[in-house]
């Protein structure tokens, strides 16, 4: 048995620590956008974030992937510490992700845009690619190769040779997320998937994650606002008020916790 | 070389592509962004290892097993193996409801589905239990598929390997089950929902097949180079008869599109030297074809209006058999360097030496447009029972008017009703434990009746003029045709579906269903904000775009023959509310049936009217929208404005 067989034959809760954050903390001058944050993500679980407008969600997955410095506390990512790593590296790392933002080149075709995620596994100097010839040739093919299976799983081959910035914004939210698959993410960071989207759309993207979950047995944090759609697909859910954590468990537990309904829920029940 | 193929199998002609064409393309597939080629030798390879790997399931002579799914090489491969044990392939249509896909089933007592992905697999899950026959379902695309359990489901790959075992320990098993095969074994079970009732099984042998594609052989050009585009549903008979039969009786290679949303893309792409499309495909592309012209730029515009106006004028003259003066000709060799070439390869046609328009009949002004433009497009006739193939018609004799020559081997007779009867070696053996409805559709010396009424005119063509049920009269005695009247409706770009009613009544009336893509496209040009179908085609912006169409329309028919009042439809006509056929065509009763409120209206002069709709979604389950429609008059044609067309 192969270890990552192994590994799929354990029900997630048991799996080893993928990602942990301990004890993070991040101020902007007077602001504490996130407060001692502590989450121990396992391998191939799907964790969602939620929590109201301003309750760090954000902040918390720039922290993780590296585009902001945590001020105390550190996060480890198969158990190397990545607090003080640049972006880029920890991408290089596996840690990919999308924005709330759609952060796409719009003049660009779906093809180059997601062929763009690849760029950190290319190792083709600059010199070798112009004169396009020998390695260089055959690295372009194995990751045209390789985006172009993304392309099937995403069902985009009507779409390959379009213009993003003509697409409708469900599908360039799936290119965003062929870019970031394009990476060949241990880890898979979705900053608000689904925000913006109808129902149809949701559900399509709701389908995606999951399949990436499964097929590819990426795991995944999520950010969403959609509570349908957190309940129904996550393994866990953690809920953030004000930069804290309040609560964090299965869909159930959080559902009947007091503070998380006195919080952000509100007064009455789901 | 085609005469000696009577008293064959399409198994026997595979080994023989395999042996004489080994290396030659027989079928690709777009995977990948990329043609993936298999060479008859792999052809065979594949057949004959999933031929093994059912007889290693129990499949044995005369079991059916079904396809479901996109145009894929494996399901064409399926079917053959099946055929290869003496069985029956039984093409399903992909998008058929629950209810339709468990008579099939059932009826059919299939007992191998071969499915084309999670999603065919989930349906036919959910009908299991009413599956008595299945024993064994096989998926082509495994993506999703690792989490299912059930005994009887099994990968494409499974049954192939297990095949292989089987062959190491019975060899020659496939070959020796091959040679058992008769040309009278069923090859095909094609179910045909039809324009009335339950769907029927029209049981069509080898020899039927064979008969009807050596008929077309004589009559049309073929060659072994030829490429195919395989896009048209597989369950439908001219999928078989083209992308099998033929495929394998000449050797052309044939070409699976990506996907269904990618044909278009796919089509250009592959640039096929022949084409056979249903009316719907040809109208889209008119439609195309005028979208893109009206969103020109105004030089381009004033260029594209020229050169159509000049090349229609010389197709009419042309089929009139009058000779063009000089001037013309000078106009269509410039036309064909700067506008019509252009236009065919934007369609994806600049290879094709013919195409064909048949399973309805297709407008005679779209018709006459696309020939106008240098598309060799004509008629071709035939139906399930018929092997997919009557008549067609021959280069230098297209006409929108007719359906053609009646195909070598194949007797045309008109009865008293003017119902046109066949008799020829591809009419079918009979519908599937059906032996009622098959008395009903044969005489008794082997005439086969069509339901079609029609003549033939003297030039020796068959004339179809509609379904004979459909004809009728309006109360003062005028002849109605209703397809006729449609067919002028549906060239205009904003019309997608029309269905005329006139029979007995004082004038005619029509329901329109609008064009979302065309009519949205106008809509936001006008700063108009609109939700949905239902939404859109309510607006009484909308409704005046429709009614200066129709008076547009009106104008080329004659008087008793234009349309008076009209409703825009609040959704689409769909097969799944049996409103249209799976390959859609009307049916026309339960159109009738349906809109019974609207039509009152139309003939009691009532300007509104209140509709509830039901929808059926894919997975059985309905839903009803209610919502009060307006009737319209259409005023006379002076009035109307012409209204240009944009994307």
């Amino acid at each position: 048995m192969s270890m990552a067989q192994a590994l799929e034959s354990t029900a997630p809760e048991l799996r080893p620590v993928q990602l942990a954050v301990n004890g993070v903390s991040k101020r902007f001058g007077g602001v504490r956008a996130v407060e001692d944050i502590s989450i121990g993500v396992r391998s191939g679980e799907i964790v969602s974030i939620i929590g109201p407008n301003g309750a760090g969600k954000t902040s918390l997955l720039n922290m993780i992937s590296g585009f902001y410095q945590a001020d105390t506390g550190n996060i480890v990512f198969q158990g190397t510490d990545i607090t003080r790593r640049r972006a880029s590296e920890i991408a290089a790392m596996g840690v990919a992700r999308t924005f709330q933002n759609i952060a796409l080149f719009n003049g660009l075709t779906v093809l180059d845009n997601i062929m763009l995620g690849r760029h950190v596994r290319m190792r083709s100097g600059v010199f070798a690619s112009v004169v396009y010839w020998g390695l260089a040739q055959k690295e372009e093919i194995a990751h045209r190769e390789r985006v172009e299976k993304l392309i099937d799983f995403l069902k985009l081959q009507d779409l390959r040779k379009q213009q993003t910035g003509a697409l409708s914004y469900g599908l360039r939210k799936r290119v965003e997320l062929g870019r970031a698959l394009a990476l060949d993410p241990k880890i898979l960071l979705l900053d608000e998937p689904m925000g913006g989207m109808n129902q149809d759309e949701k559900e399509d993207m709701a389908r995606y994650v999951l399949d990436v979950n499964e097929e590819l047995g990426t795991t995944v944090i999520l950010i969403e606002h959609d509570m349908g759609v957190v309940m129904d697909i996550s393994h866990r859910i953690v809920v953030l008020d004000r930069g804290r954590k309040i609560a964090e468990g299965t869909a159930e537990a959080v559902q009947n916790n007091n503070d998380v309904i006195s919080a952000y829920l509100g007064a009455g029940k789901l | 070389m085609t005469n000696a193929q009577t008293g064959t199998t399409l198994p026997r002609l595979l080994m023989r592509n395999a042996e004489t064409m080994a290396r030659r393309p027989a079928i690709r597939e777009k995977t990948l962004g990329i043609w993936q080629s298999f060479t008859w030798a792999e052809y065979w390879e594949n057949v004959r290892d999933f031929a093994l790997g059912l007889a290693a399931h129990g499949f044995k002579r005369g079991d059916k097993l079904s396809v479901i799914g996109d145009n894929r090489p494996r399901l064409y491969w399926a079917q053959l193996a099946a055929q290869c044990l003496g069985g029956t392939a039984v093409p399903a249509f992909q998008d058929s409801i629950a209810t339709e896909l468990v008579y099939v089933l059932n009826h059919a007592e299939v007992s191998v589905i071969v499915a084309e992905d999670q999603e065919q697999i989930d349906k036919i899950l959910s009908l299991k239990e009413r599956l008595s026959k299945l024993t064994l379902l096989v998926f082509d695309d495994p993506r999703g598929m690792r989490r299912y359990d059930a005994p009887y489901l099994e990968s494409f790959e499974a049954i192939q390997e297990a095949g292989r075992r089987f062959g190491a320990e019975h060899n020659g098993y496939v070959e020796a089950e091959i040679a058992k095969g008769t040309p009278d074994d069923v090859a095909l079970l094609a179910y045909t929902s039809g324009t009335t009732g339950n769907p029927k099984g029209a049981m069509l042998s080898h020899a039927n097949l064979l008969s009807a594609a050596e008929a077309f052989v004589k009559s049309e050009d073929l060659r072994p180079t030829d490429e195919w585009l395989c896009y048209l549903p597989m369950a439908w008979v001219g999928d078989a008869l083209y992308s099998t039969v033929l495929s394998l009786l000449i050797g052309f290679a044939c070409n699976c599109p990506e996907s269904p949303e990618t044909v278009q893309r796919d089509l250009r792409e592959l640039g096929p030297t022949a084409l056979l499309a249903p009316p719907r495909i040809w109208e889209n592309m008119l439609t195309a074809v005028q979208v893109r012209a009206g969103d020109a730029s105004f030089l381009k515009r004033l260029f594209f209006n020229y050169f159509r106006d000049l090349a229609e004028k010389a197709e009419i003259r042309r089929s009139e058999g009058q000779p063009l003066d000089p001037a013309t000709h000078v106009g269509l060799a410039l036309g064909e360097f700067f506008v019509y070439r252009p236009v065919r390869d934007q369609l994806g046609l600049p290879r094709a030496r013919w195409a064909y328009t048949g399973g309805a009949p297709l407008g005679p002004d779209c018709f006459r447009f696309l020939r106008s433009f240098g598309i060799n497009l004509k008629q071709i006739y035939g139906s399930t029972e018929l092997s997919g193939l009557a008549s067609l018609q021959p280069d230098g004799e297209a006409n929108p008017n007719t359906v053609g020559r009646v195909c070598p081997g194949t007797e045309v007779r008109i009865d008293d009703n003017n119902e046109v009867l066949v008799r020829s070696d591809a009419v079918f053996k009979g519908y599937y434990k059906q032996p009622d409805a098959t008395r009903e559709a044969m005489t008794g010396d082997g005439w086969f009746r069509t339901g079609d009424a029609g003549f033939m005119d003297r030039q020796g063509h068959l004339v179809i003029i509609d379904r004979a049920k459909d004809a009728g009269k309006l109360a003062d005695g005028t002849p109605f045709a209703p397809q006729f009247i449609e067919n002028k409706l549906k060239f205009s770009p904003f019309i997608r579906e029309a269905v005329a009613f006139g029979h007995d009544r004082p004038f005619v009336s029509a329901l329109i269903a609008i064009d979302l893509v065309t009519v949205g496209n106008w809509a936001e040009r006008r700063n108009l904000a609109y939700t949905n179908y239902q939404d859109l085609s309510s607006k009484p912006e909308v409704r005046q775009l429709i009614r200066d169409e129709i008076a547009k329309c009106n104008a080329t028919l004659p008087p008793p023959a234009q349309v008076r009042r009209f409703m825009l439809l609040n959704k689409e006509f769909d097969a799944d509310d049996n409103e249209v056929t799976r390959t859609r065509k009307i049916r026309r009763r339960f159109v009738t049936e349906r809109y019974a409120a609207v039509i009152d209206a139309f003939y009691a002069g009532r300007n509104e009217v209140d509709l509830s709709t039901e929808i059926t979604f894919e997975d059985g389950r309905k839903s009803t929208i209610k919502s009060t429609v307006a009737v319209n008059d259409v005023e006379s044609p002076a009035t109307a404005r012409r209204e240009p067309v944009y994307a």
